[in-house]
């Protein structure tokens, strides 16, 4: 079969080949394709304007200062360091705090349409764990509006799109830089060759990896896979972030996100005593603290038996009354009146933590997004070092903006005097077709929903909110007989838009993905941020100094200390004060007067 | 035992197929989307359907219910107790397989239509009231729900003639923004076929973001073209005031 289509192979060649078509990967071929005579394909998994980021709610963070002049890029980055817990690159920190708020304004002029301040201004909301109120945003579906504007700008530009269409591996040439891909179109499952010089990978994250996530089933962790089996280094991926506020109740909507936007709006987080729990964790930042403390607070209030009827938290928002509700989170109050039922304008509803964000991801530079491989570039969640420990909401959306943008610069200053496109060799090209369709020729194997099913058990029990040492052995000991088992993944029907064969290829970039989470948390032994061991429950500054990047040594997985960059003298006087540099700012000048 | 419910899934391509029947347990606030994907994992692993957020937030889950053109992750199972579910793909647009049609005419129409021309520089000063009026258009999750209910393109295939009550709402959307300095009419007046529409708004009632399609964006959308093109003392100044432009390029 695979000789027969390597004969017929469909092929394409592109100066810059962007993998994902969600925030960043729209945002990266933008910036390629704007150089005239720069041929840019971009490929996606599905249609255009559908990817993952399409989902995000509250907003987008950038210090433009609309309502709180004290806002600046210094506290931007001060808030995010102490977020990620200070195991972030801070260099990368840097350039996300200063570029942020030029990326917003870029969508405005692109048609985006933000939310207006009294003065005209786009409005800014508060966030968890945000200093100023910071997240530009359109009621609640901000992620549609920046995908959306992408999206059309995108298609006002020399660009092809590839729809539907799944990359299932990367090619190197001999000199090690990436040369290409190779993918199947979803609709027919045809494959098709796309041969390129430069490489940028935006392929989001994991989330799948989980049973109950905020996130789309696109979420498997194709790019950070496709690009670890070609050598990449990955960093940071014992973190994943739990959002606190998931949908608990009815079944089928468990784990859909409800907006971080309901408690900057002023909502209410109680248990089943009534009590606001928060108070007691965080009496500083309360509901806004980080989202680790109040996932974990949400966690310890249902283990000490204070938790609602299916096992989560009150959140409670009807004091806002019905007008300004259905003005700011229009999408949350039509959520739950269709899906559960419930009319938050009037009611209390039930909370419970979501898997919703992988922090870790394809070690990245600064500057360039470049990668430990030559030519091959990554942003957006699929790329590590801004979030650290603990994403902050809104900062992945203006991650996406400015690391997509990077993304695209690097791989155009990379392909600047190269004037080639290196050649894949059809043995490698048939190998990997060969392995793909291996699953049509097995009769009486595993079902890969059934694979998924028990890798994201796994995952919940063994890898989740809560770990320690004997149950990430046991979690990584059951995770590897399921790798076996998935050797032998099977699947009925056709090429033609088959979604169980498709399963099989996800299932298998989660299975590695998995691997590596349960190696990252052994390694940190310490709590941080997302990351909570009871077995070792403080964070230790010892451990402070580490990444732990892994990579492949043959077919061994390796896990290293990498020393976490120290801070600059200038930015590390930043945190010295105990309090943010813009607060610190005011202060001084009220002292003044 | 739990109560179960039937779904009679259309299964084939464009060869041809029918709809088959299956059984799945009704759990409390199914959507159609979950017993599709429950088919999916025990009964019908090849089964096609399209989604991504559940949530109704991206649009790609739009089939016909009962004939209703709906999104299948909003659509609750308990409004069909005792009925038989028959789940088929959209029927304006081609099939693929199952319940996957081929939308791609939708987005050749998008790139007909020319980007956003802003008339400043940004930051904009825009107050809320001058935006309300484009931001109901940005709702739009491009299910194509109204382009597959509406007679122009599904009863007549007049795709060549009319871009379709979606791209009347972007176009809406450019138009009617504050700072626009394009000029779209002529596509409208033209290509786009806003004259195609005879105002029947059943897209509006299957628009699954409740725009009002047409009375908020084509019924405008006619009077600015009626306005440039019928109107005679209208259509002179408009002249006029292009001339000098005309002369410039
Ligand atoms: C419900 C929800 C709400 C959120 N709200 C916010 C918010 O308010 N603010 C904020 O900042 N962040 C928010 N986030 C996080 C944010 O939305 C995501 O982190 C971000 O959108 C990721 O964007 P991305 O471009 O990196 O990847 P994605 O948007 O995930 O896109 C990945 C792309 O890669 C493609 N792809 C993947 N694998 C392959 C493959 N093998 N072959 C070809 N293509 C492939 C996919 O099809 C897709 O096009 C939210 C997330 C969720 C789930
Ligand atoms: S109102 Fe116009 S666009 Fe809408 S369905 Fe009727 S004819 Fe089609
Ligand atoms: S206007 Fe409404 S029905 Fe039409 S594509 Fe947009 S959301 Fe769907
Ligand atoms: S799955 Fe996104 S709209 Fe239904």
């Amino acid at each position: 079969m695979a000789a027969q289509e390597l004969a017929t192979l469909e092929s394409h060649q592109y100066d810059v080949l962007v993998i994902g078509s969600g925030g960043a990967g729209l945002r990266a071929a933008v910036q390629a394709a704007a150089v005239p005579g720069v041929s840019v394909g971009i490929i996606g998994k599905s249609l255009l304007g559908k990817a993952h980021t399409v989902m995000a709610e509250g907003g987008v963070a950038a210090s433009l200062g609309n309502l709180d002049q004290w806002d600046g890029w210094e506290t931007h980055f001060y808030d995010t360091m102490r977020s990620g817990h200070f195991i972030n690159n801070y260099r990368i920190v840097e350039v996300f705090a200063k570029e942020a708020a030029e990326r917003v304004l870029e969508l405005e002029e692109w048609g985006a349409v933000f939310d207006r301040t009294p003065d005209g201004k786009i409005m800014q909301r508060p966030f968890g764990a945000h200093t100023f109120r910071r997240l530009a945003h359109i009621g609640d579906r901000t992620g549609m509006e920046l995908l959306r504007t992408l999206q059309y700008k995108a298609i006002s530009q020399n660009i092809d799109v590839f729809q539907e269409v799944t990359v299932t591996k990367l090619f190197r040439d001999e000199n090690g830089a990436v040369s290409g891909a190779l993918a199947y179109y979803r609709a027919t499952g045809k494959f098709v060759l796309f041969r390129a010089k430069a490489v940028v990978l935006a392929t989001g994250g994991w989330g799948k990896l989980y049973k109950v996530t905020s996130n789309s089933w696109e979420s498997t962790g194709d790019g950070a896979a496709l690009a670890f089996r070609i050598g990449a280094e990955l960093m940071d991926m014992e973190m994943v972030q739990f959002h606190p506020t998931g949908m608990v109740w009815p079944p089928g909507v468990r784990g859909l996100l409800v907006t971080e936007g309901v408690r900057g709006e002023g909502g209410l987080l109680y248990n089943s005593e009534g009590e606001r729990f928060m108070l007691t964790y965080d009496p500083e930042r309360k509901e806004l603290s980080s989202r680790d403390v109040v996932a974990r607070s949400i966690y310890k209030e249902v283990q000490a038996g204070r938790g609602t009827p299916h096992g989560g938290a009150w959140l409670d928002i009807t004091h806002r009354g019905p007008e300004f509700i259905k003005r700011k989170l229009p999408g949350m109050y039509e959520q739950y009146l269709t899906l559960a039922d419930v009319d938050i304008t009037k009611e209390k509803f039930e909370v419970a933590p979501t898997c919703h964000y992988t922090m870790g991801g394809v070690r990245v530079e600064p500057e360039t997004c470049a990668t430990n491989i030559p030519g091959l570039f990554a942003a957006g969640e699929v790329a590590c070092g801004l979030h650290g420990a603990n994403r902050l909401g809104g900062n992945s959306l203006a991650d996406l903006l400015v690391f997509g943008r990077r993304a695209g610069d690097g791989a155009l200053a990379y392909i600047q005097g190269r004037d080639d496109v290196a050649d894949v060799p059809g043995s490698e090209i048939e190998a990997e077709m060969q392995r793909v369709l291996r699953p049509f020729s097995i009769s009486q194997g595993e079902n890969p929903y059934q694979i998924h099913e028990d890798l994201q058990e796994i995952m919940s029990n063994h890898a989740g909110i809560v770990r320690d040492q004997g149950m990430l052995e046991e979690g990584l000991a059951k995770l590897l007989e399921l790798k076996e088992r998935a050797q032998n993944m099977a699947i009925t029907g056709s090429q033609v838009y088959n979604p169980g064969w498709h399963a099989v290829f996800d299932v298998q970039s989660m299975l590695t993905i998995a691997e590596l989470i349960f190696r990252g948390a052994l390694a940190r032994k310490e709590s941080r941020g997302a990351h909570w061991r009871t077995d070792y429950p403080d964070e230790l500054p010892e451990m402070g100094q580490w990444n732990f990047v892994q990579d492949l040594d043959g077919d061994a997985v390796r896990v290293r200390e990498v020393a976490v960059p120290v801070m600059p003298q200038e930015l590390a006087q930043l945190f010295e004060r105990g309090m943010a540099p813009g607060v610190y700012a005011s202060q001084q000048q009220a002292k003044e007067k | 035992m739990s109560e179960e419910i039937v779904l009679s899934i259309y299964r084939g391509d464009a060869d041809g197929g029918q709809e088959v029947e299956y059984s799945v347990p009704l759990t409390p606030g199914m959507v159609v989307l979950d017993a599709v994907h429950q088919v999916q994992a025990h009964q019908a692993q090849d089964l096609a359907v399209r989604w991504n957020c559940k949530a109704a937030h991206c649009g790609s889950c739009s089939a016909e219910i009962n004939g209703r053109p709906k999104l299948l992750c909003k659509t609750r199972l308990d409004d069909y107790v005792g009925q038989t579910v028959h789940i088929l793909p959209m029927q304006t647009f081609p099939i693929i397989k199952d319940l996957v049609s081929d939308v791609s005419w939708n987005y050749e129409v998008a790139k007909k239509i020319p980007a956003f021309k802003p008339a400043t520089a940004v930051p904009f000063r825009m107050q809320q009231f001058d935006v309300d009026r484009v931001q109901e258009f940005h709702h739009c999750i491009e299910c194509f729900l109204c382009q597959d209910v509406c007679h122009v393109l599904r009863d007549h295939d007049a795709k060549d003639e009319y871009f379709g009550p979606r791209f009347m709402v972007k176009i809406a959307e450019y138009e009617m923004h504050p700072r626009e300095g394009g000029d779209r009419i002529p596509l409208l007046a033209h290509e786009a076929g806003l004259n195609m529409c005879n105002v029947t708004k059943c897209c509006t009632e299957v628009c699954p973001q409740h725009i009002r399609i047409t009375d908020n964006a084509i019924i405008p959308l006619k009077e600015r073209v009626a306005d440039q093109y019928w109107d005679p003392l209208r259509a002179l100044f408009r002249r006029k005031k292009e001339s000098p432009t005309n002369q410039s390029v």
